[in-house]
């Protein structure tokens, strides 16, 4: 819906400024030209794209992920010491977080909902903080390699397509742990429940 | 030669080494990645046929460049460029969305300027906050989200707001 909204607000704004401006010839061709770009766009990044899928295809074959998670369980315990205590639960969550980390978001979501359906268990609807807390470290990106958007920047001619990297994971980095630090104060201002 | 153009080579002989290590046919791992790769295309396409039309109806309009001068102290105070705004809306809303949003950024403005770094990093690094949400909170059957979503919209929020600075701090400003 609110895309919705989006789409037509752009729609309506370029018919206001079209006419108040006389571009209206302007902006009829570029309606046009536009839907060719999607086309093009499509097509200049799909080999990239695809070329990543393959790679990060290999990696989960070959049980990366596993090992990486195994590592990452001791964090996580101390992230969620309620759901930690539940093995299956904290194998699950840090299954999900490292497909994450891989950029392996259709890998990810499977074991993130098997953590949150634990976790939800006995709550009665209503999401406790560790259950925030894992909602919160999904919807930040901590992503290591954004692979889809380098296959963008690749597809419009850039030569080194990665040099984001440091910026996206100073950003990456600095948003997770703004919404953990948010999700922290919210949860002292709305009472002590837990 | 730049130190970033090793990273491919490298990365794809270790992959490579490193699946054989494992015992992995890695060929045909990498065909059947490749494969859904080609899902993901499919569903990205037909969101660029939606929005890219009315994103360049937008742009020639004159509506953007107004909407960057009448916002300029606020862009400015803010340290975004203002080109950014309408992938800041819809981020958090729909991935393939954004991604043409973005996608039309660096394309107009080229991969390595100011703008297109800034609408990468952006999108590099965050989510589809709304949708993300919607998926685990449905599956878990909670509907009392509490402080969920606000945390995570101050997530996406510093994350556009640090991607300006950082992009301004390691490249330089414009």
């Amino acid at each position: 819906m609110v895309l919705t909204a989006l789409w037509t607000g752009m729609a309506a704004l370029s018919l206001l400024f079209g006419a108040a401006l006389g571009r209206m010839d302007a902006v009829s061709e570029a309606a046009l030209s536009g839907a060719a770009s999607a086309v093009e766009l499509g097509l200049s990044m799909a080999g990239a794209l695809c070329l990543w899928n393959g790679v990060m295809e290999v990696l989960r074959q070959s049980g990366l992920a596993e090992k990486l998670a195994k590592g990452f369980r001791p964090l996580l315990r101390r992230l969620f010491p309620k759901a930690g205590k539940d093995p299956e639960t904290l194998a699950a969550i840090s299954a999900n977080v490292t497909a994450n980390l891989l950029g392996l978001g259709n890998a990810a979501t499977p074991p993130g909902i098997q953590a949150v359906r634990r976790m939800a268990r006995g709550l009665d609807g209503r999401a406790d903080r560790e259950v925030c807390r894992l909602v919160v470290l999904n919807t930040a990106s901590i992503q290591l390699i954004p692979a889809t958007v380098a296959s963008l920047r690749a597809a419009a001619g850039c030569t080194a397509p990665f040099d984001i990297l440091p910026a996206v994971w100073i950003t990456s980095f600095l948003s997770a742990g703004a919404g953990l630090l948010a999700e922290t104060l919210f949860s002292r201002l709305g009472g002590t429940r837990p | 030669m730049k130190f970033t153009s090793w990273f491919l080579p490298v990365l794809f002989t270790c992959i490579g080494l490193w699946g054989l290590g494992q015992g992995v046919d890695v060929y045909a791992a990498l065909v059947r990645g490749a494969e859904e790769g080609l899902g993901i295309l499919l569903r990205i396409v037909p969101a660029l046929m939606a929005l890219l039309p009315a994103i360049a109806m937008l742009r020639a309009s004159g509506a953007v460049e107004w909407l960057a001068e009448a916002w300029e102290p606020l862009w400015t105070a803010l340290g975004i460029p203002p080109e950014c705004a309408p992938l800041m809306l819809a981020r958090p809303v729909s991935g393939s969305g954004a991604l043409a949003v973005a996608g039309e950024l660096i394309r107009t403005y080229g991969p390595d300027s100011h703008i297109g770094r800034v609408a990468a990093v952006m999108m590099g690094s965050t989510e589809t906050t709304f949708y993300t949400a919607a998926v685990y909170f449905g599956a878990a059957g909670i509907r009392k989200t509490r402080h969920a979503i606000p945390a995570a919209l101050i997530a996406d929020l510093t994350g556009f707001l640090a991607a300006a600075w950082t992009v301004s701090w390691l490249f330089g400003p414009n």
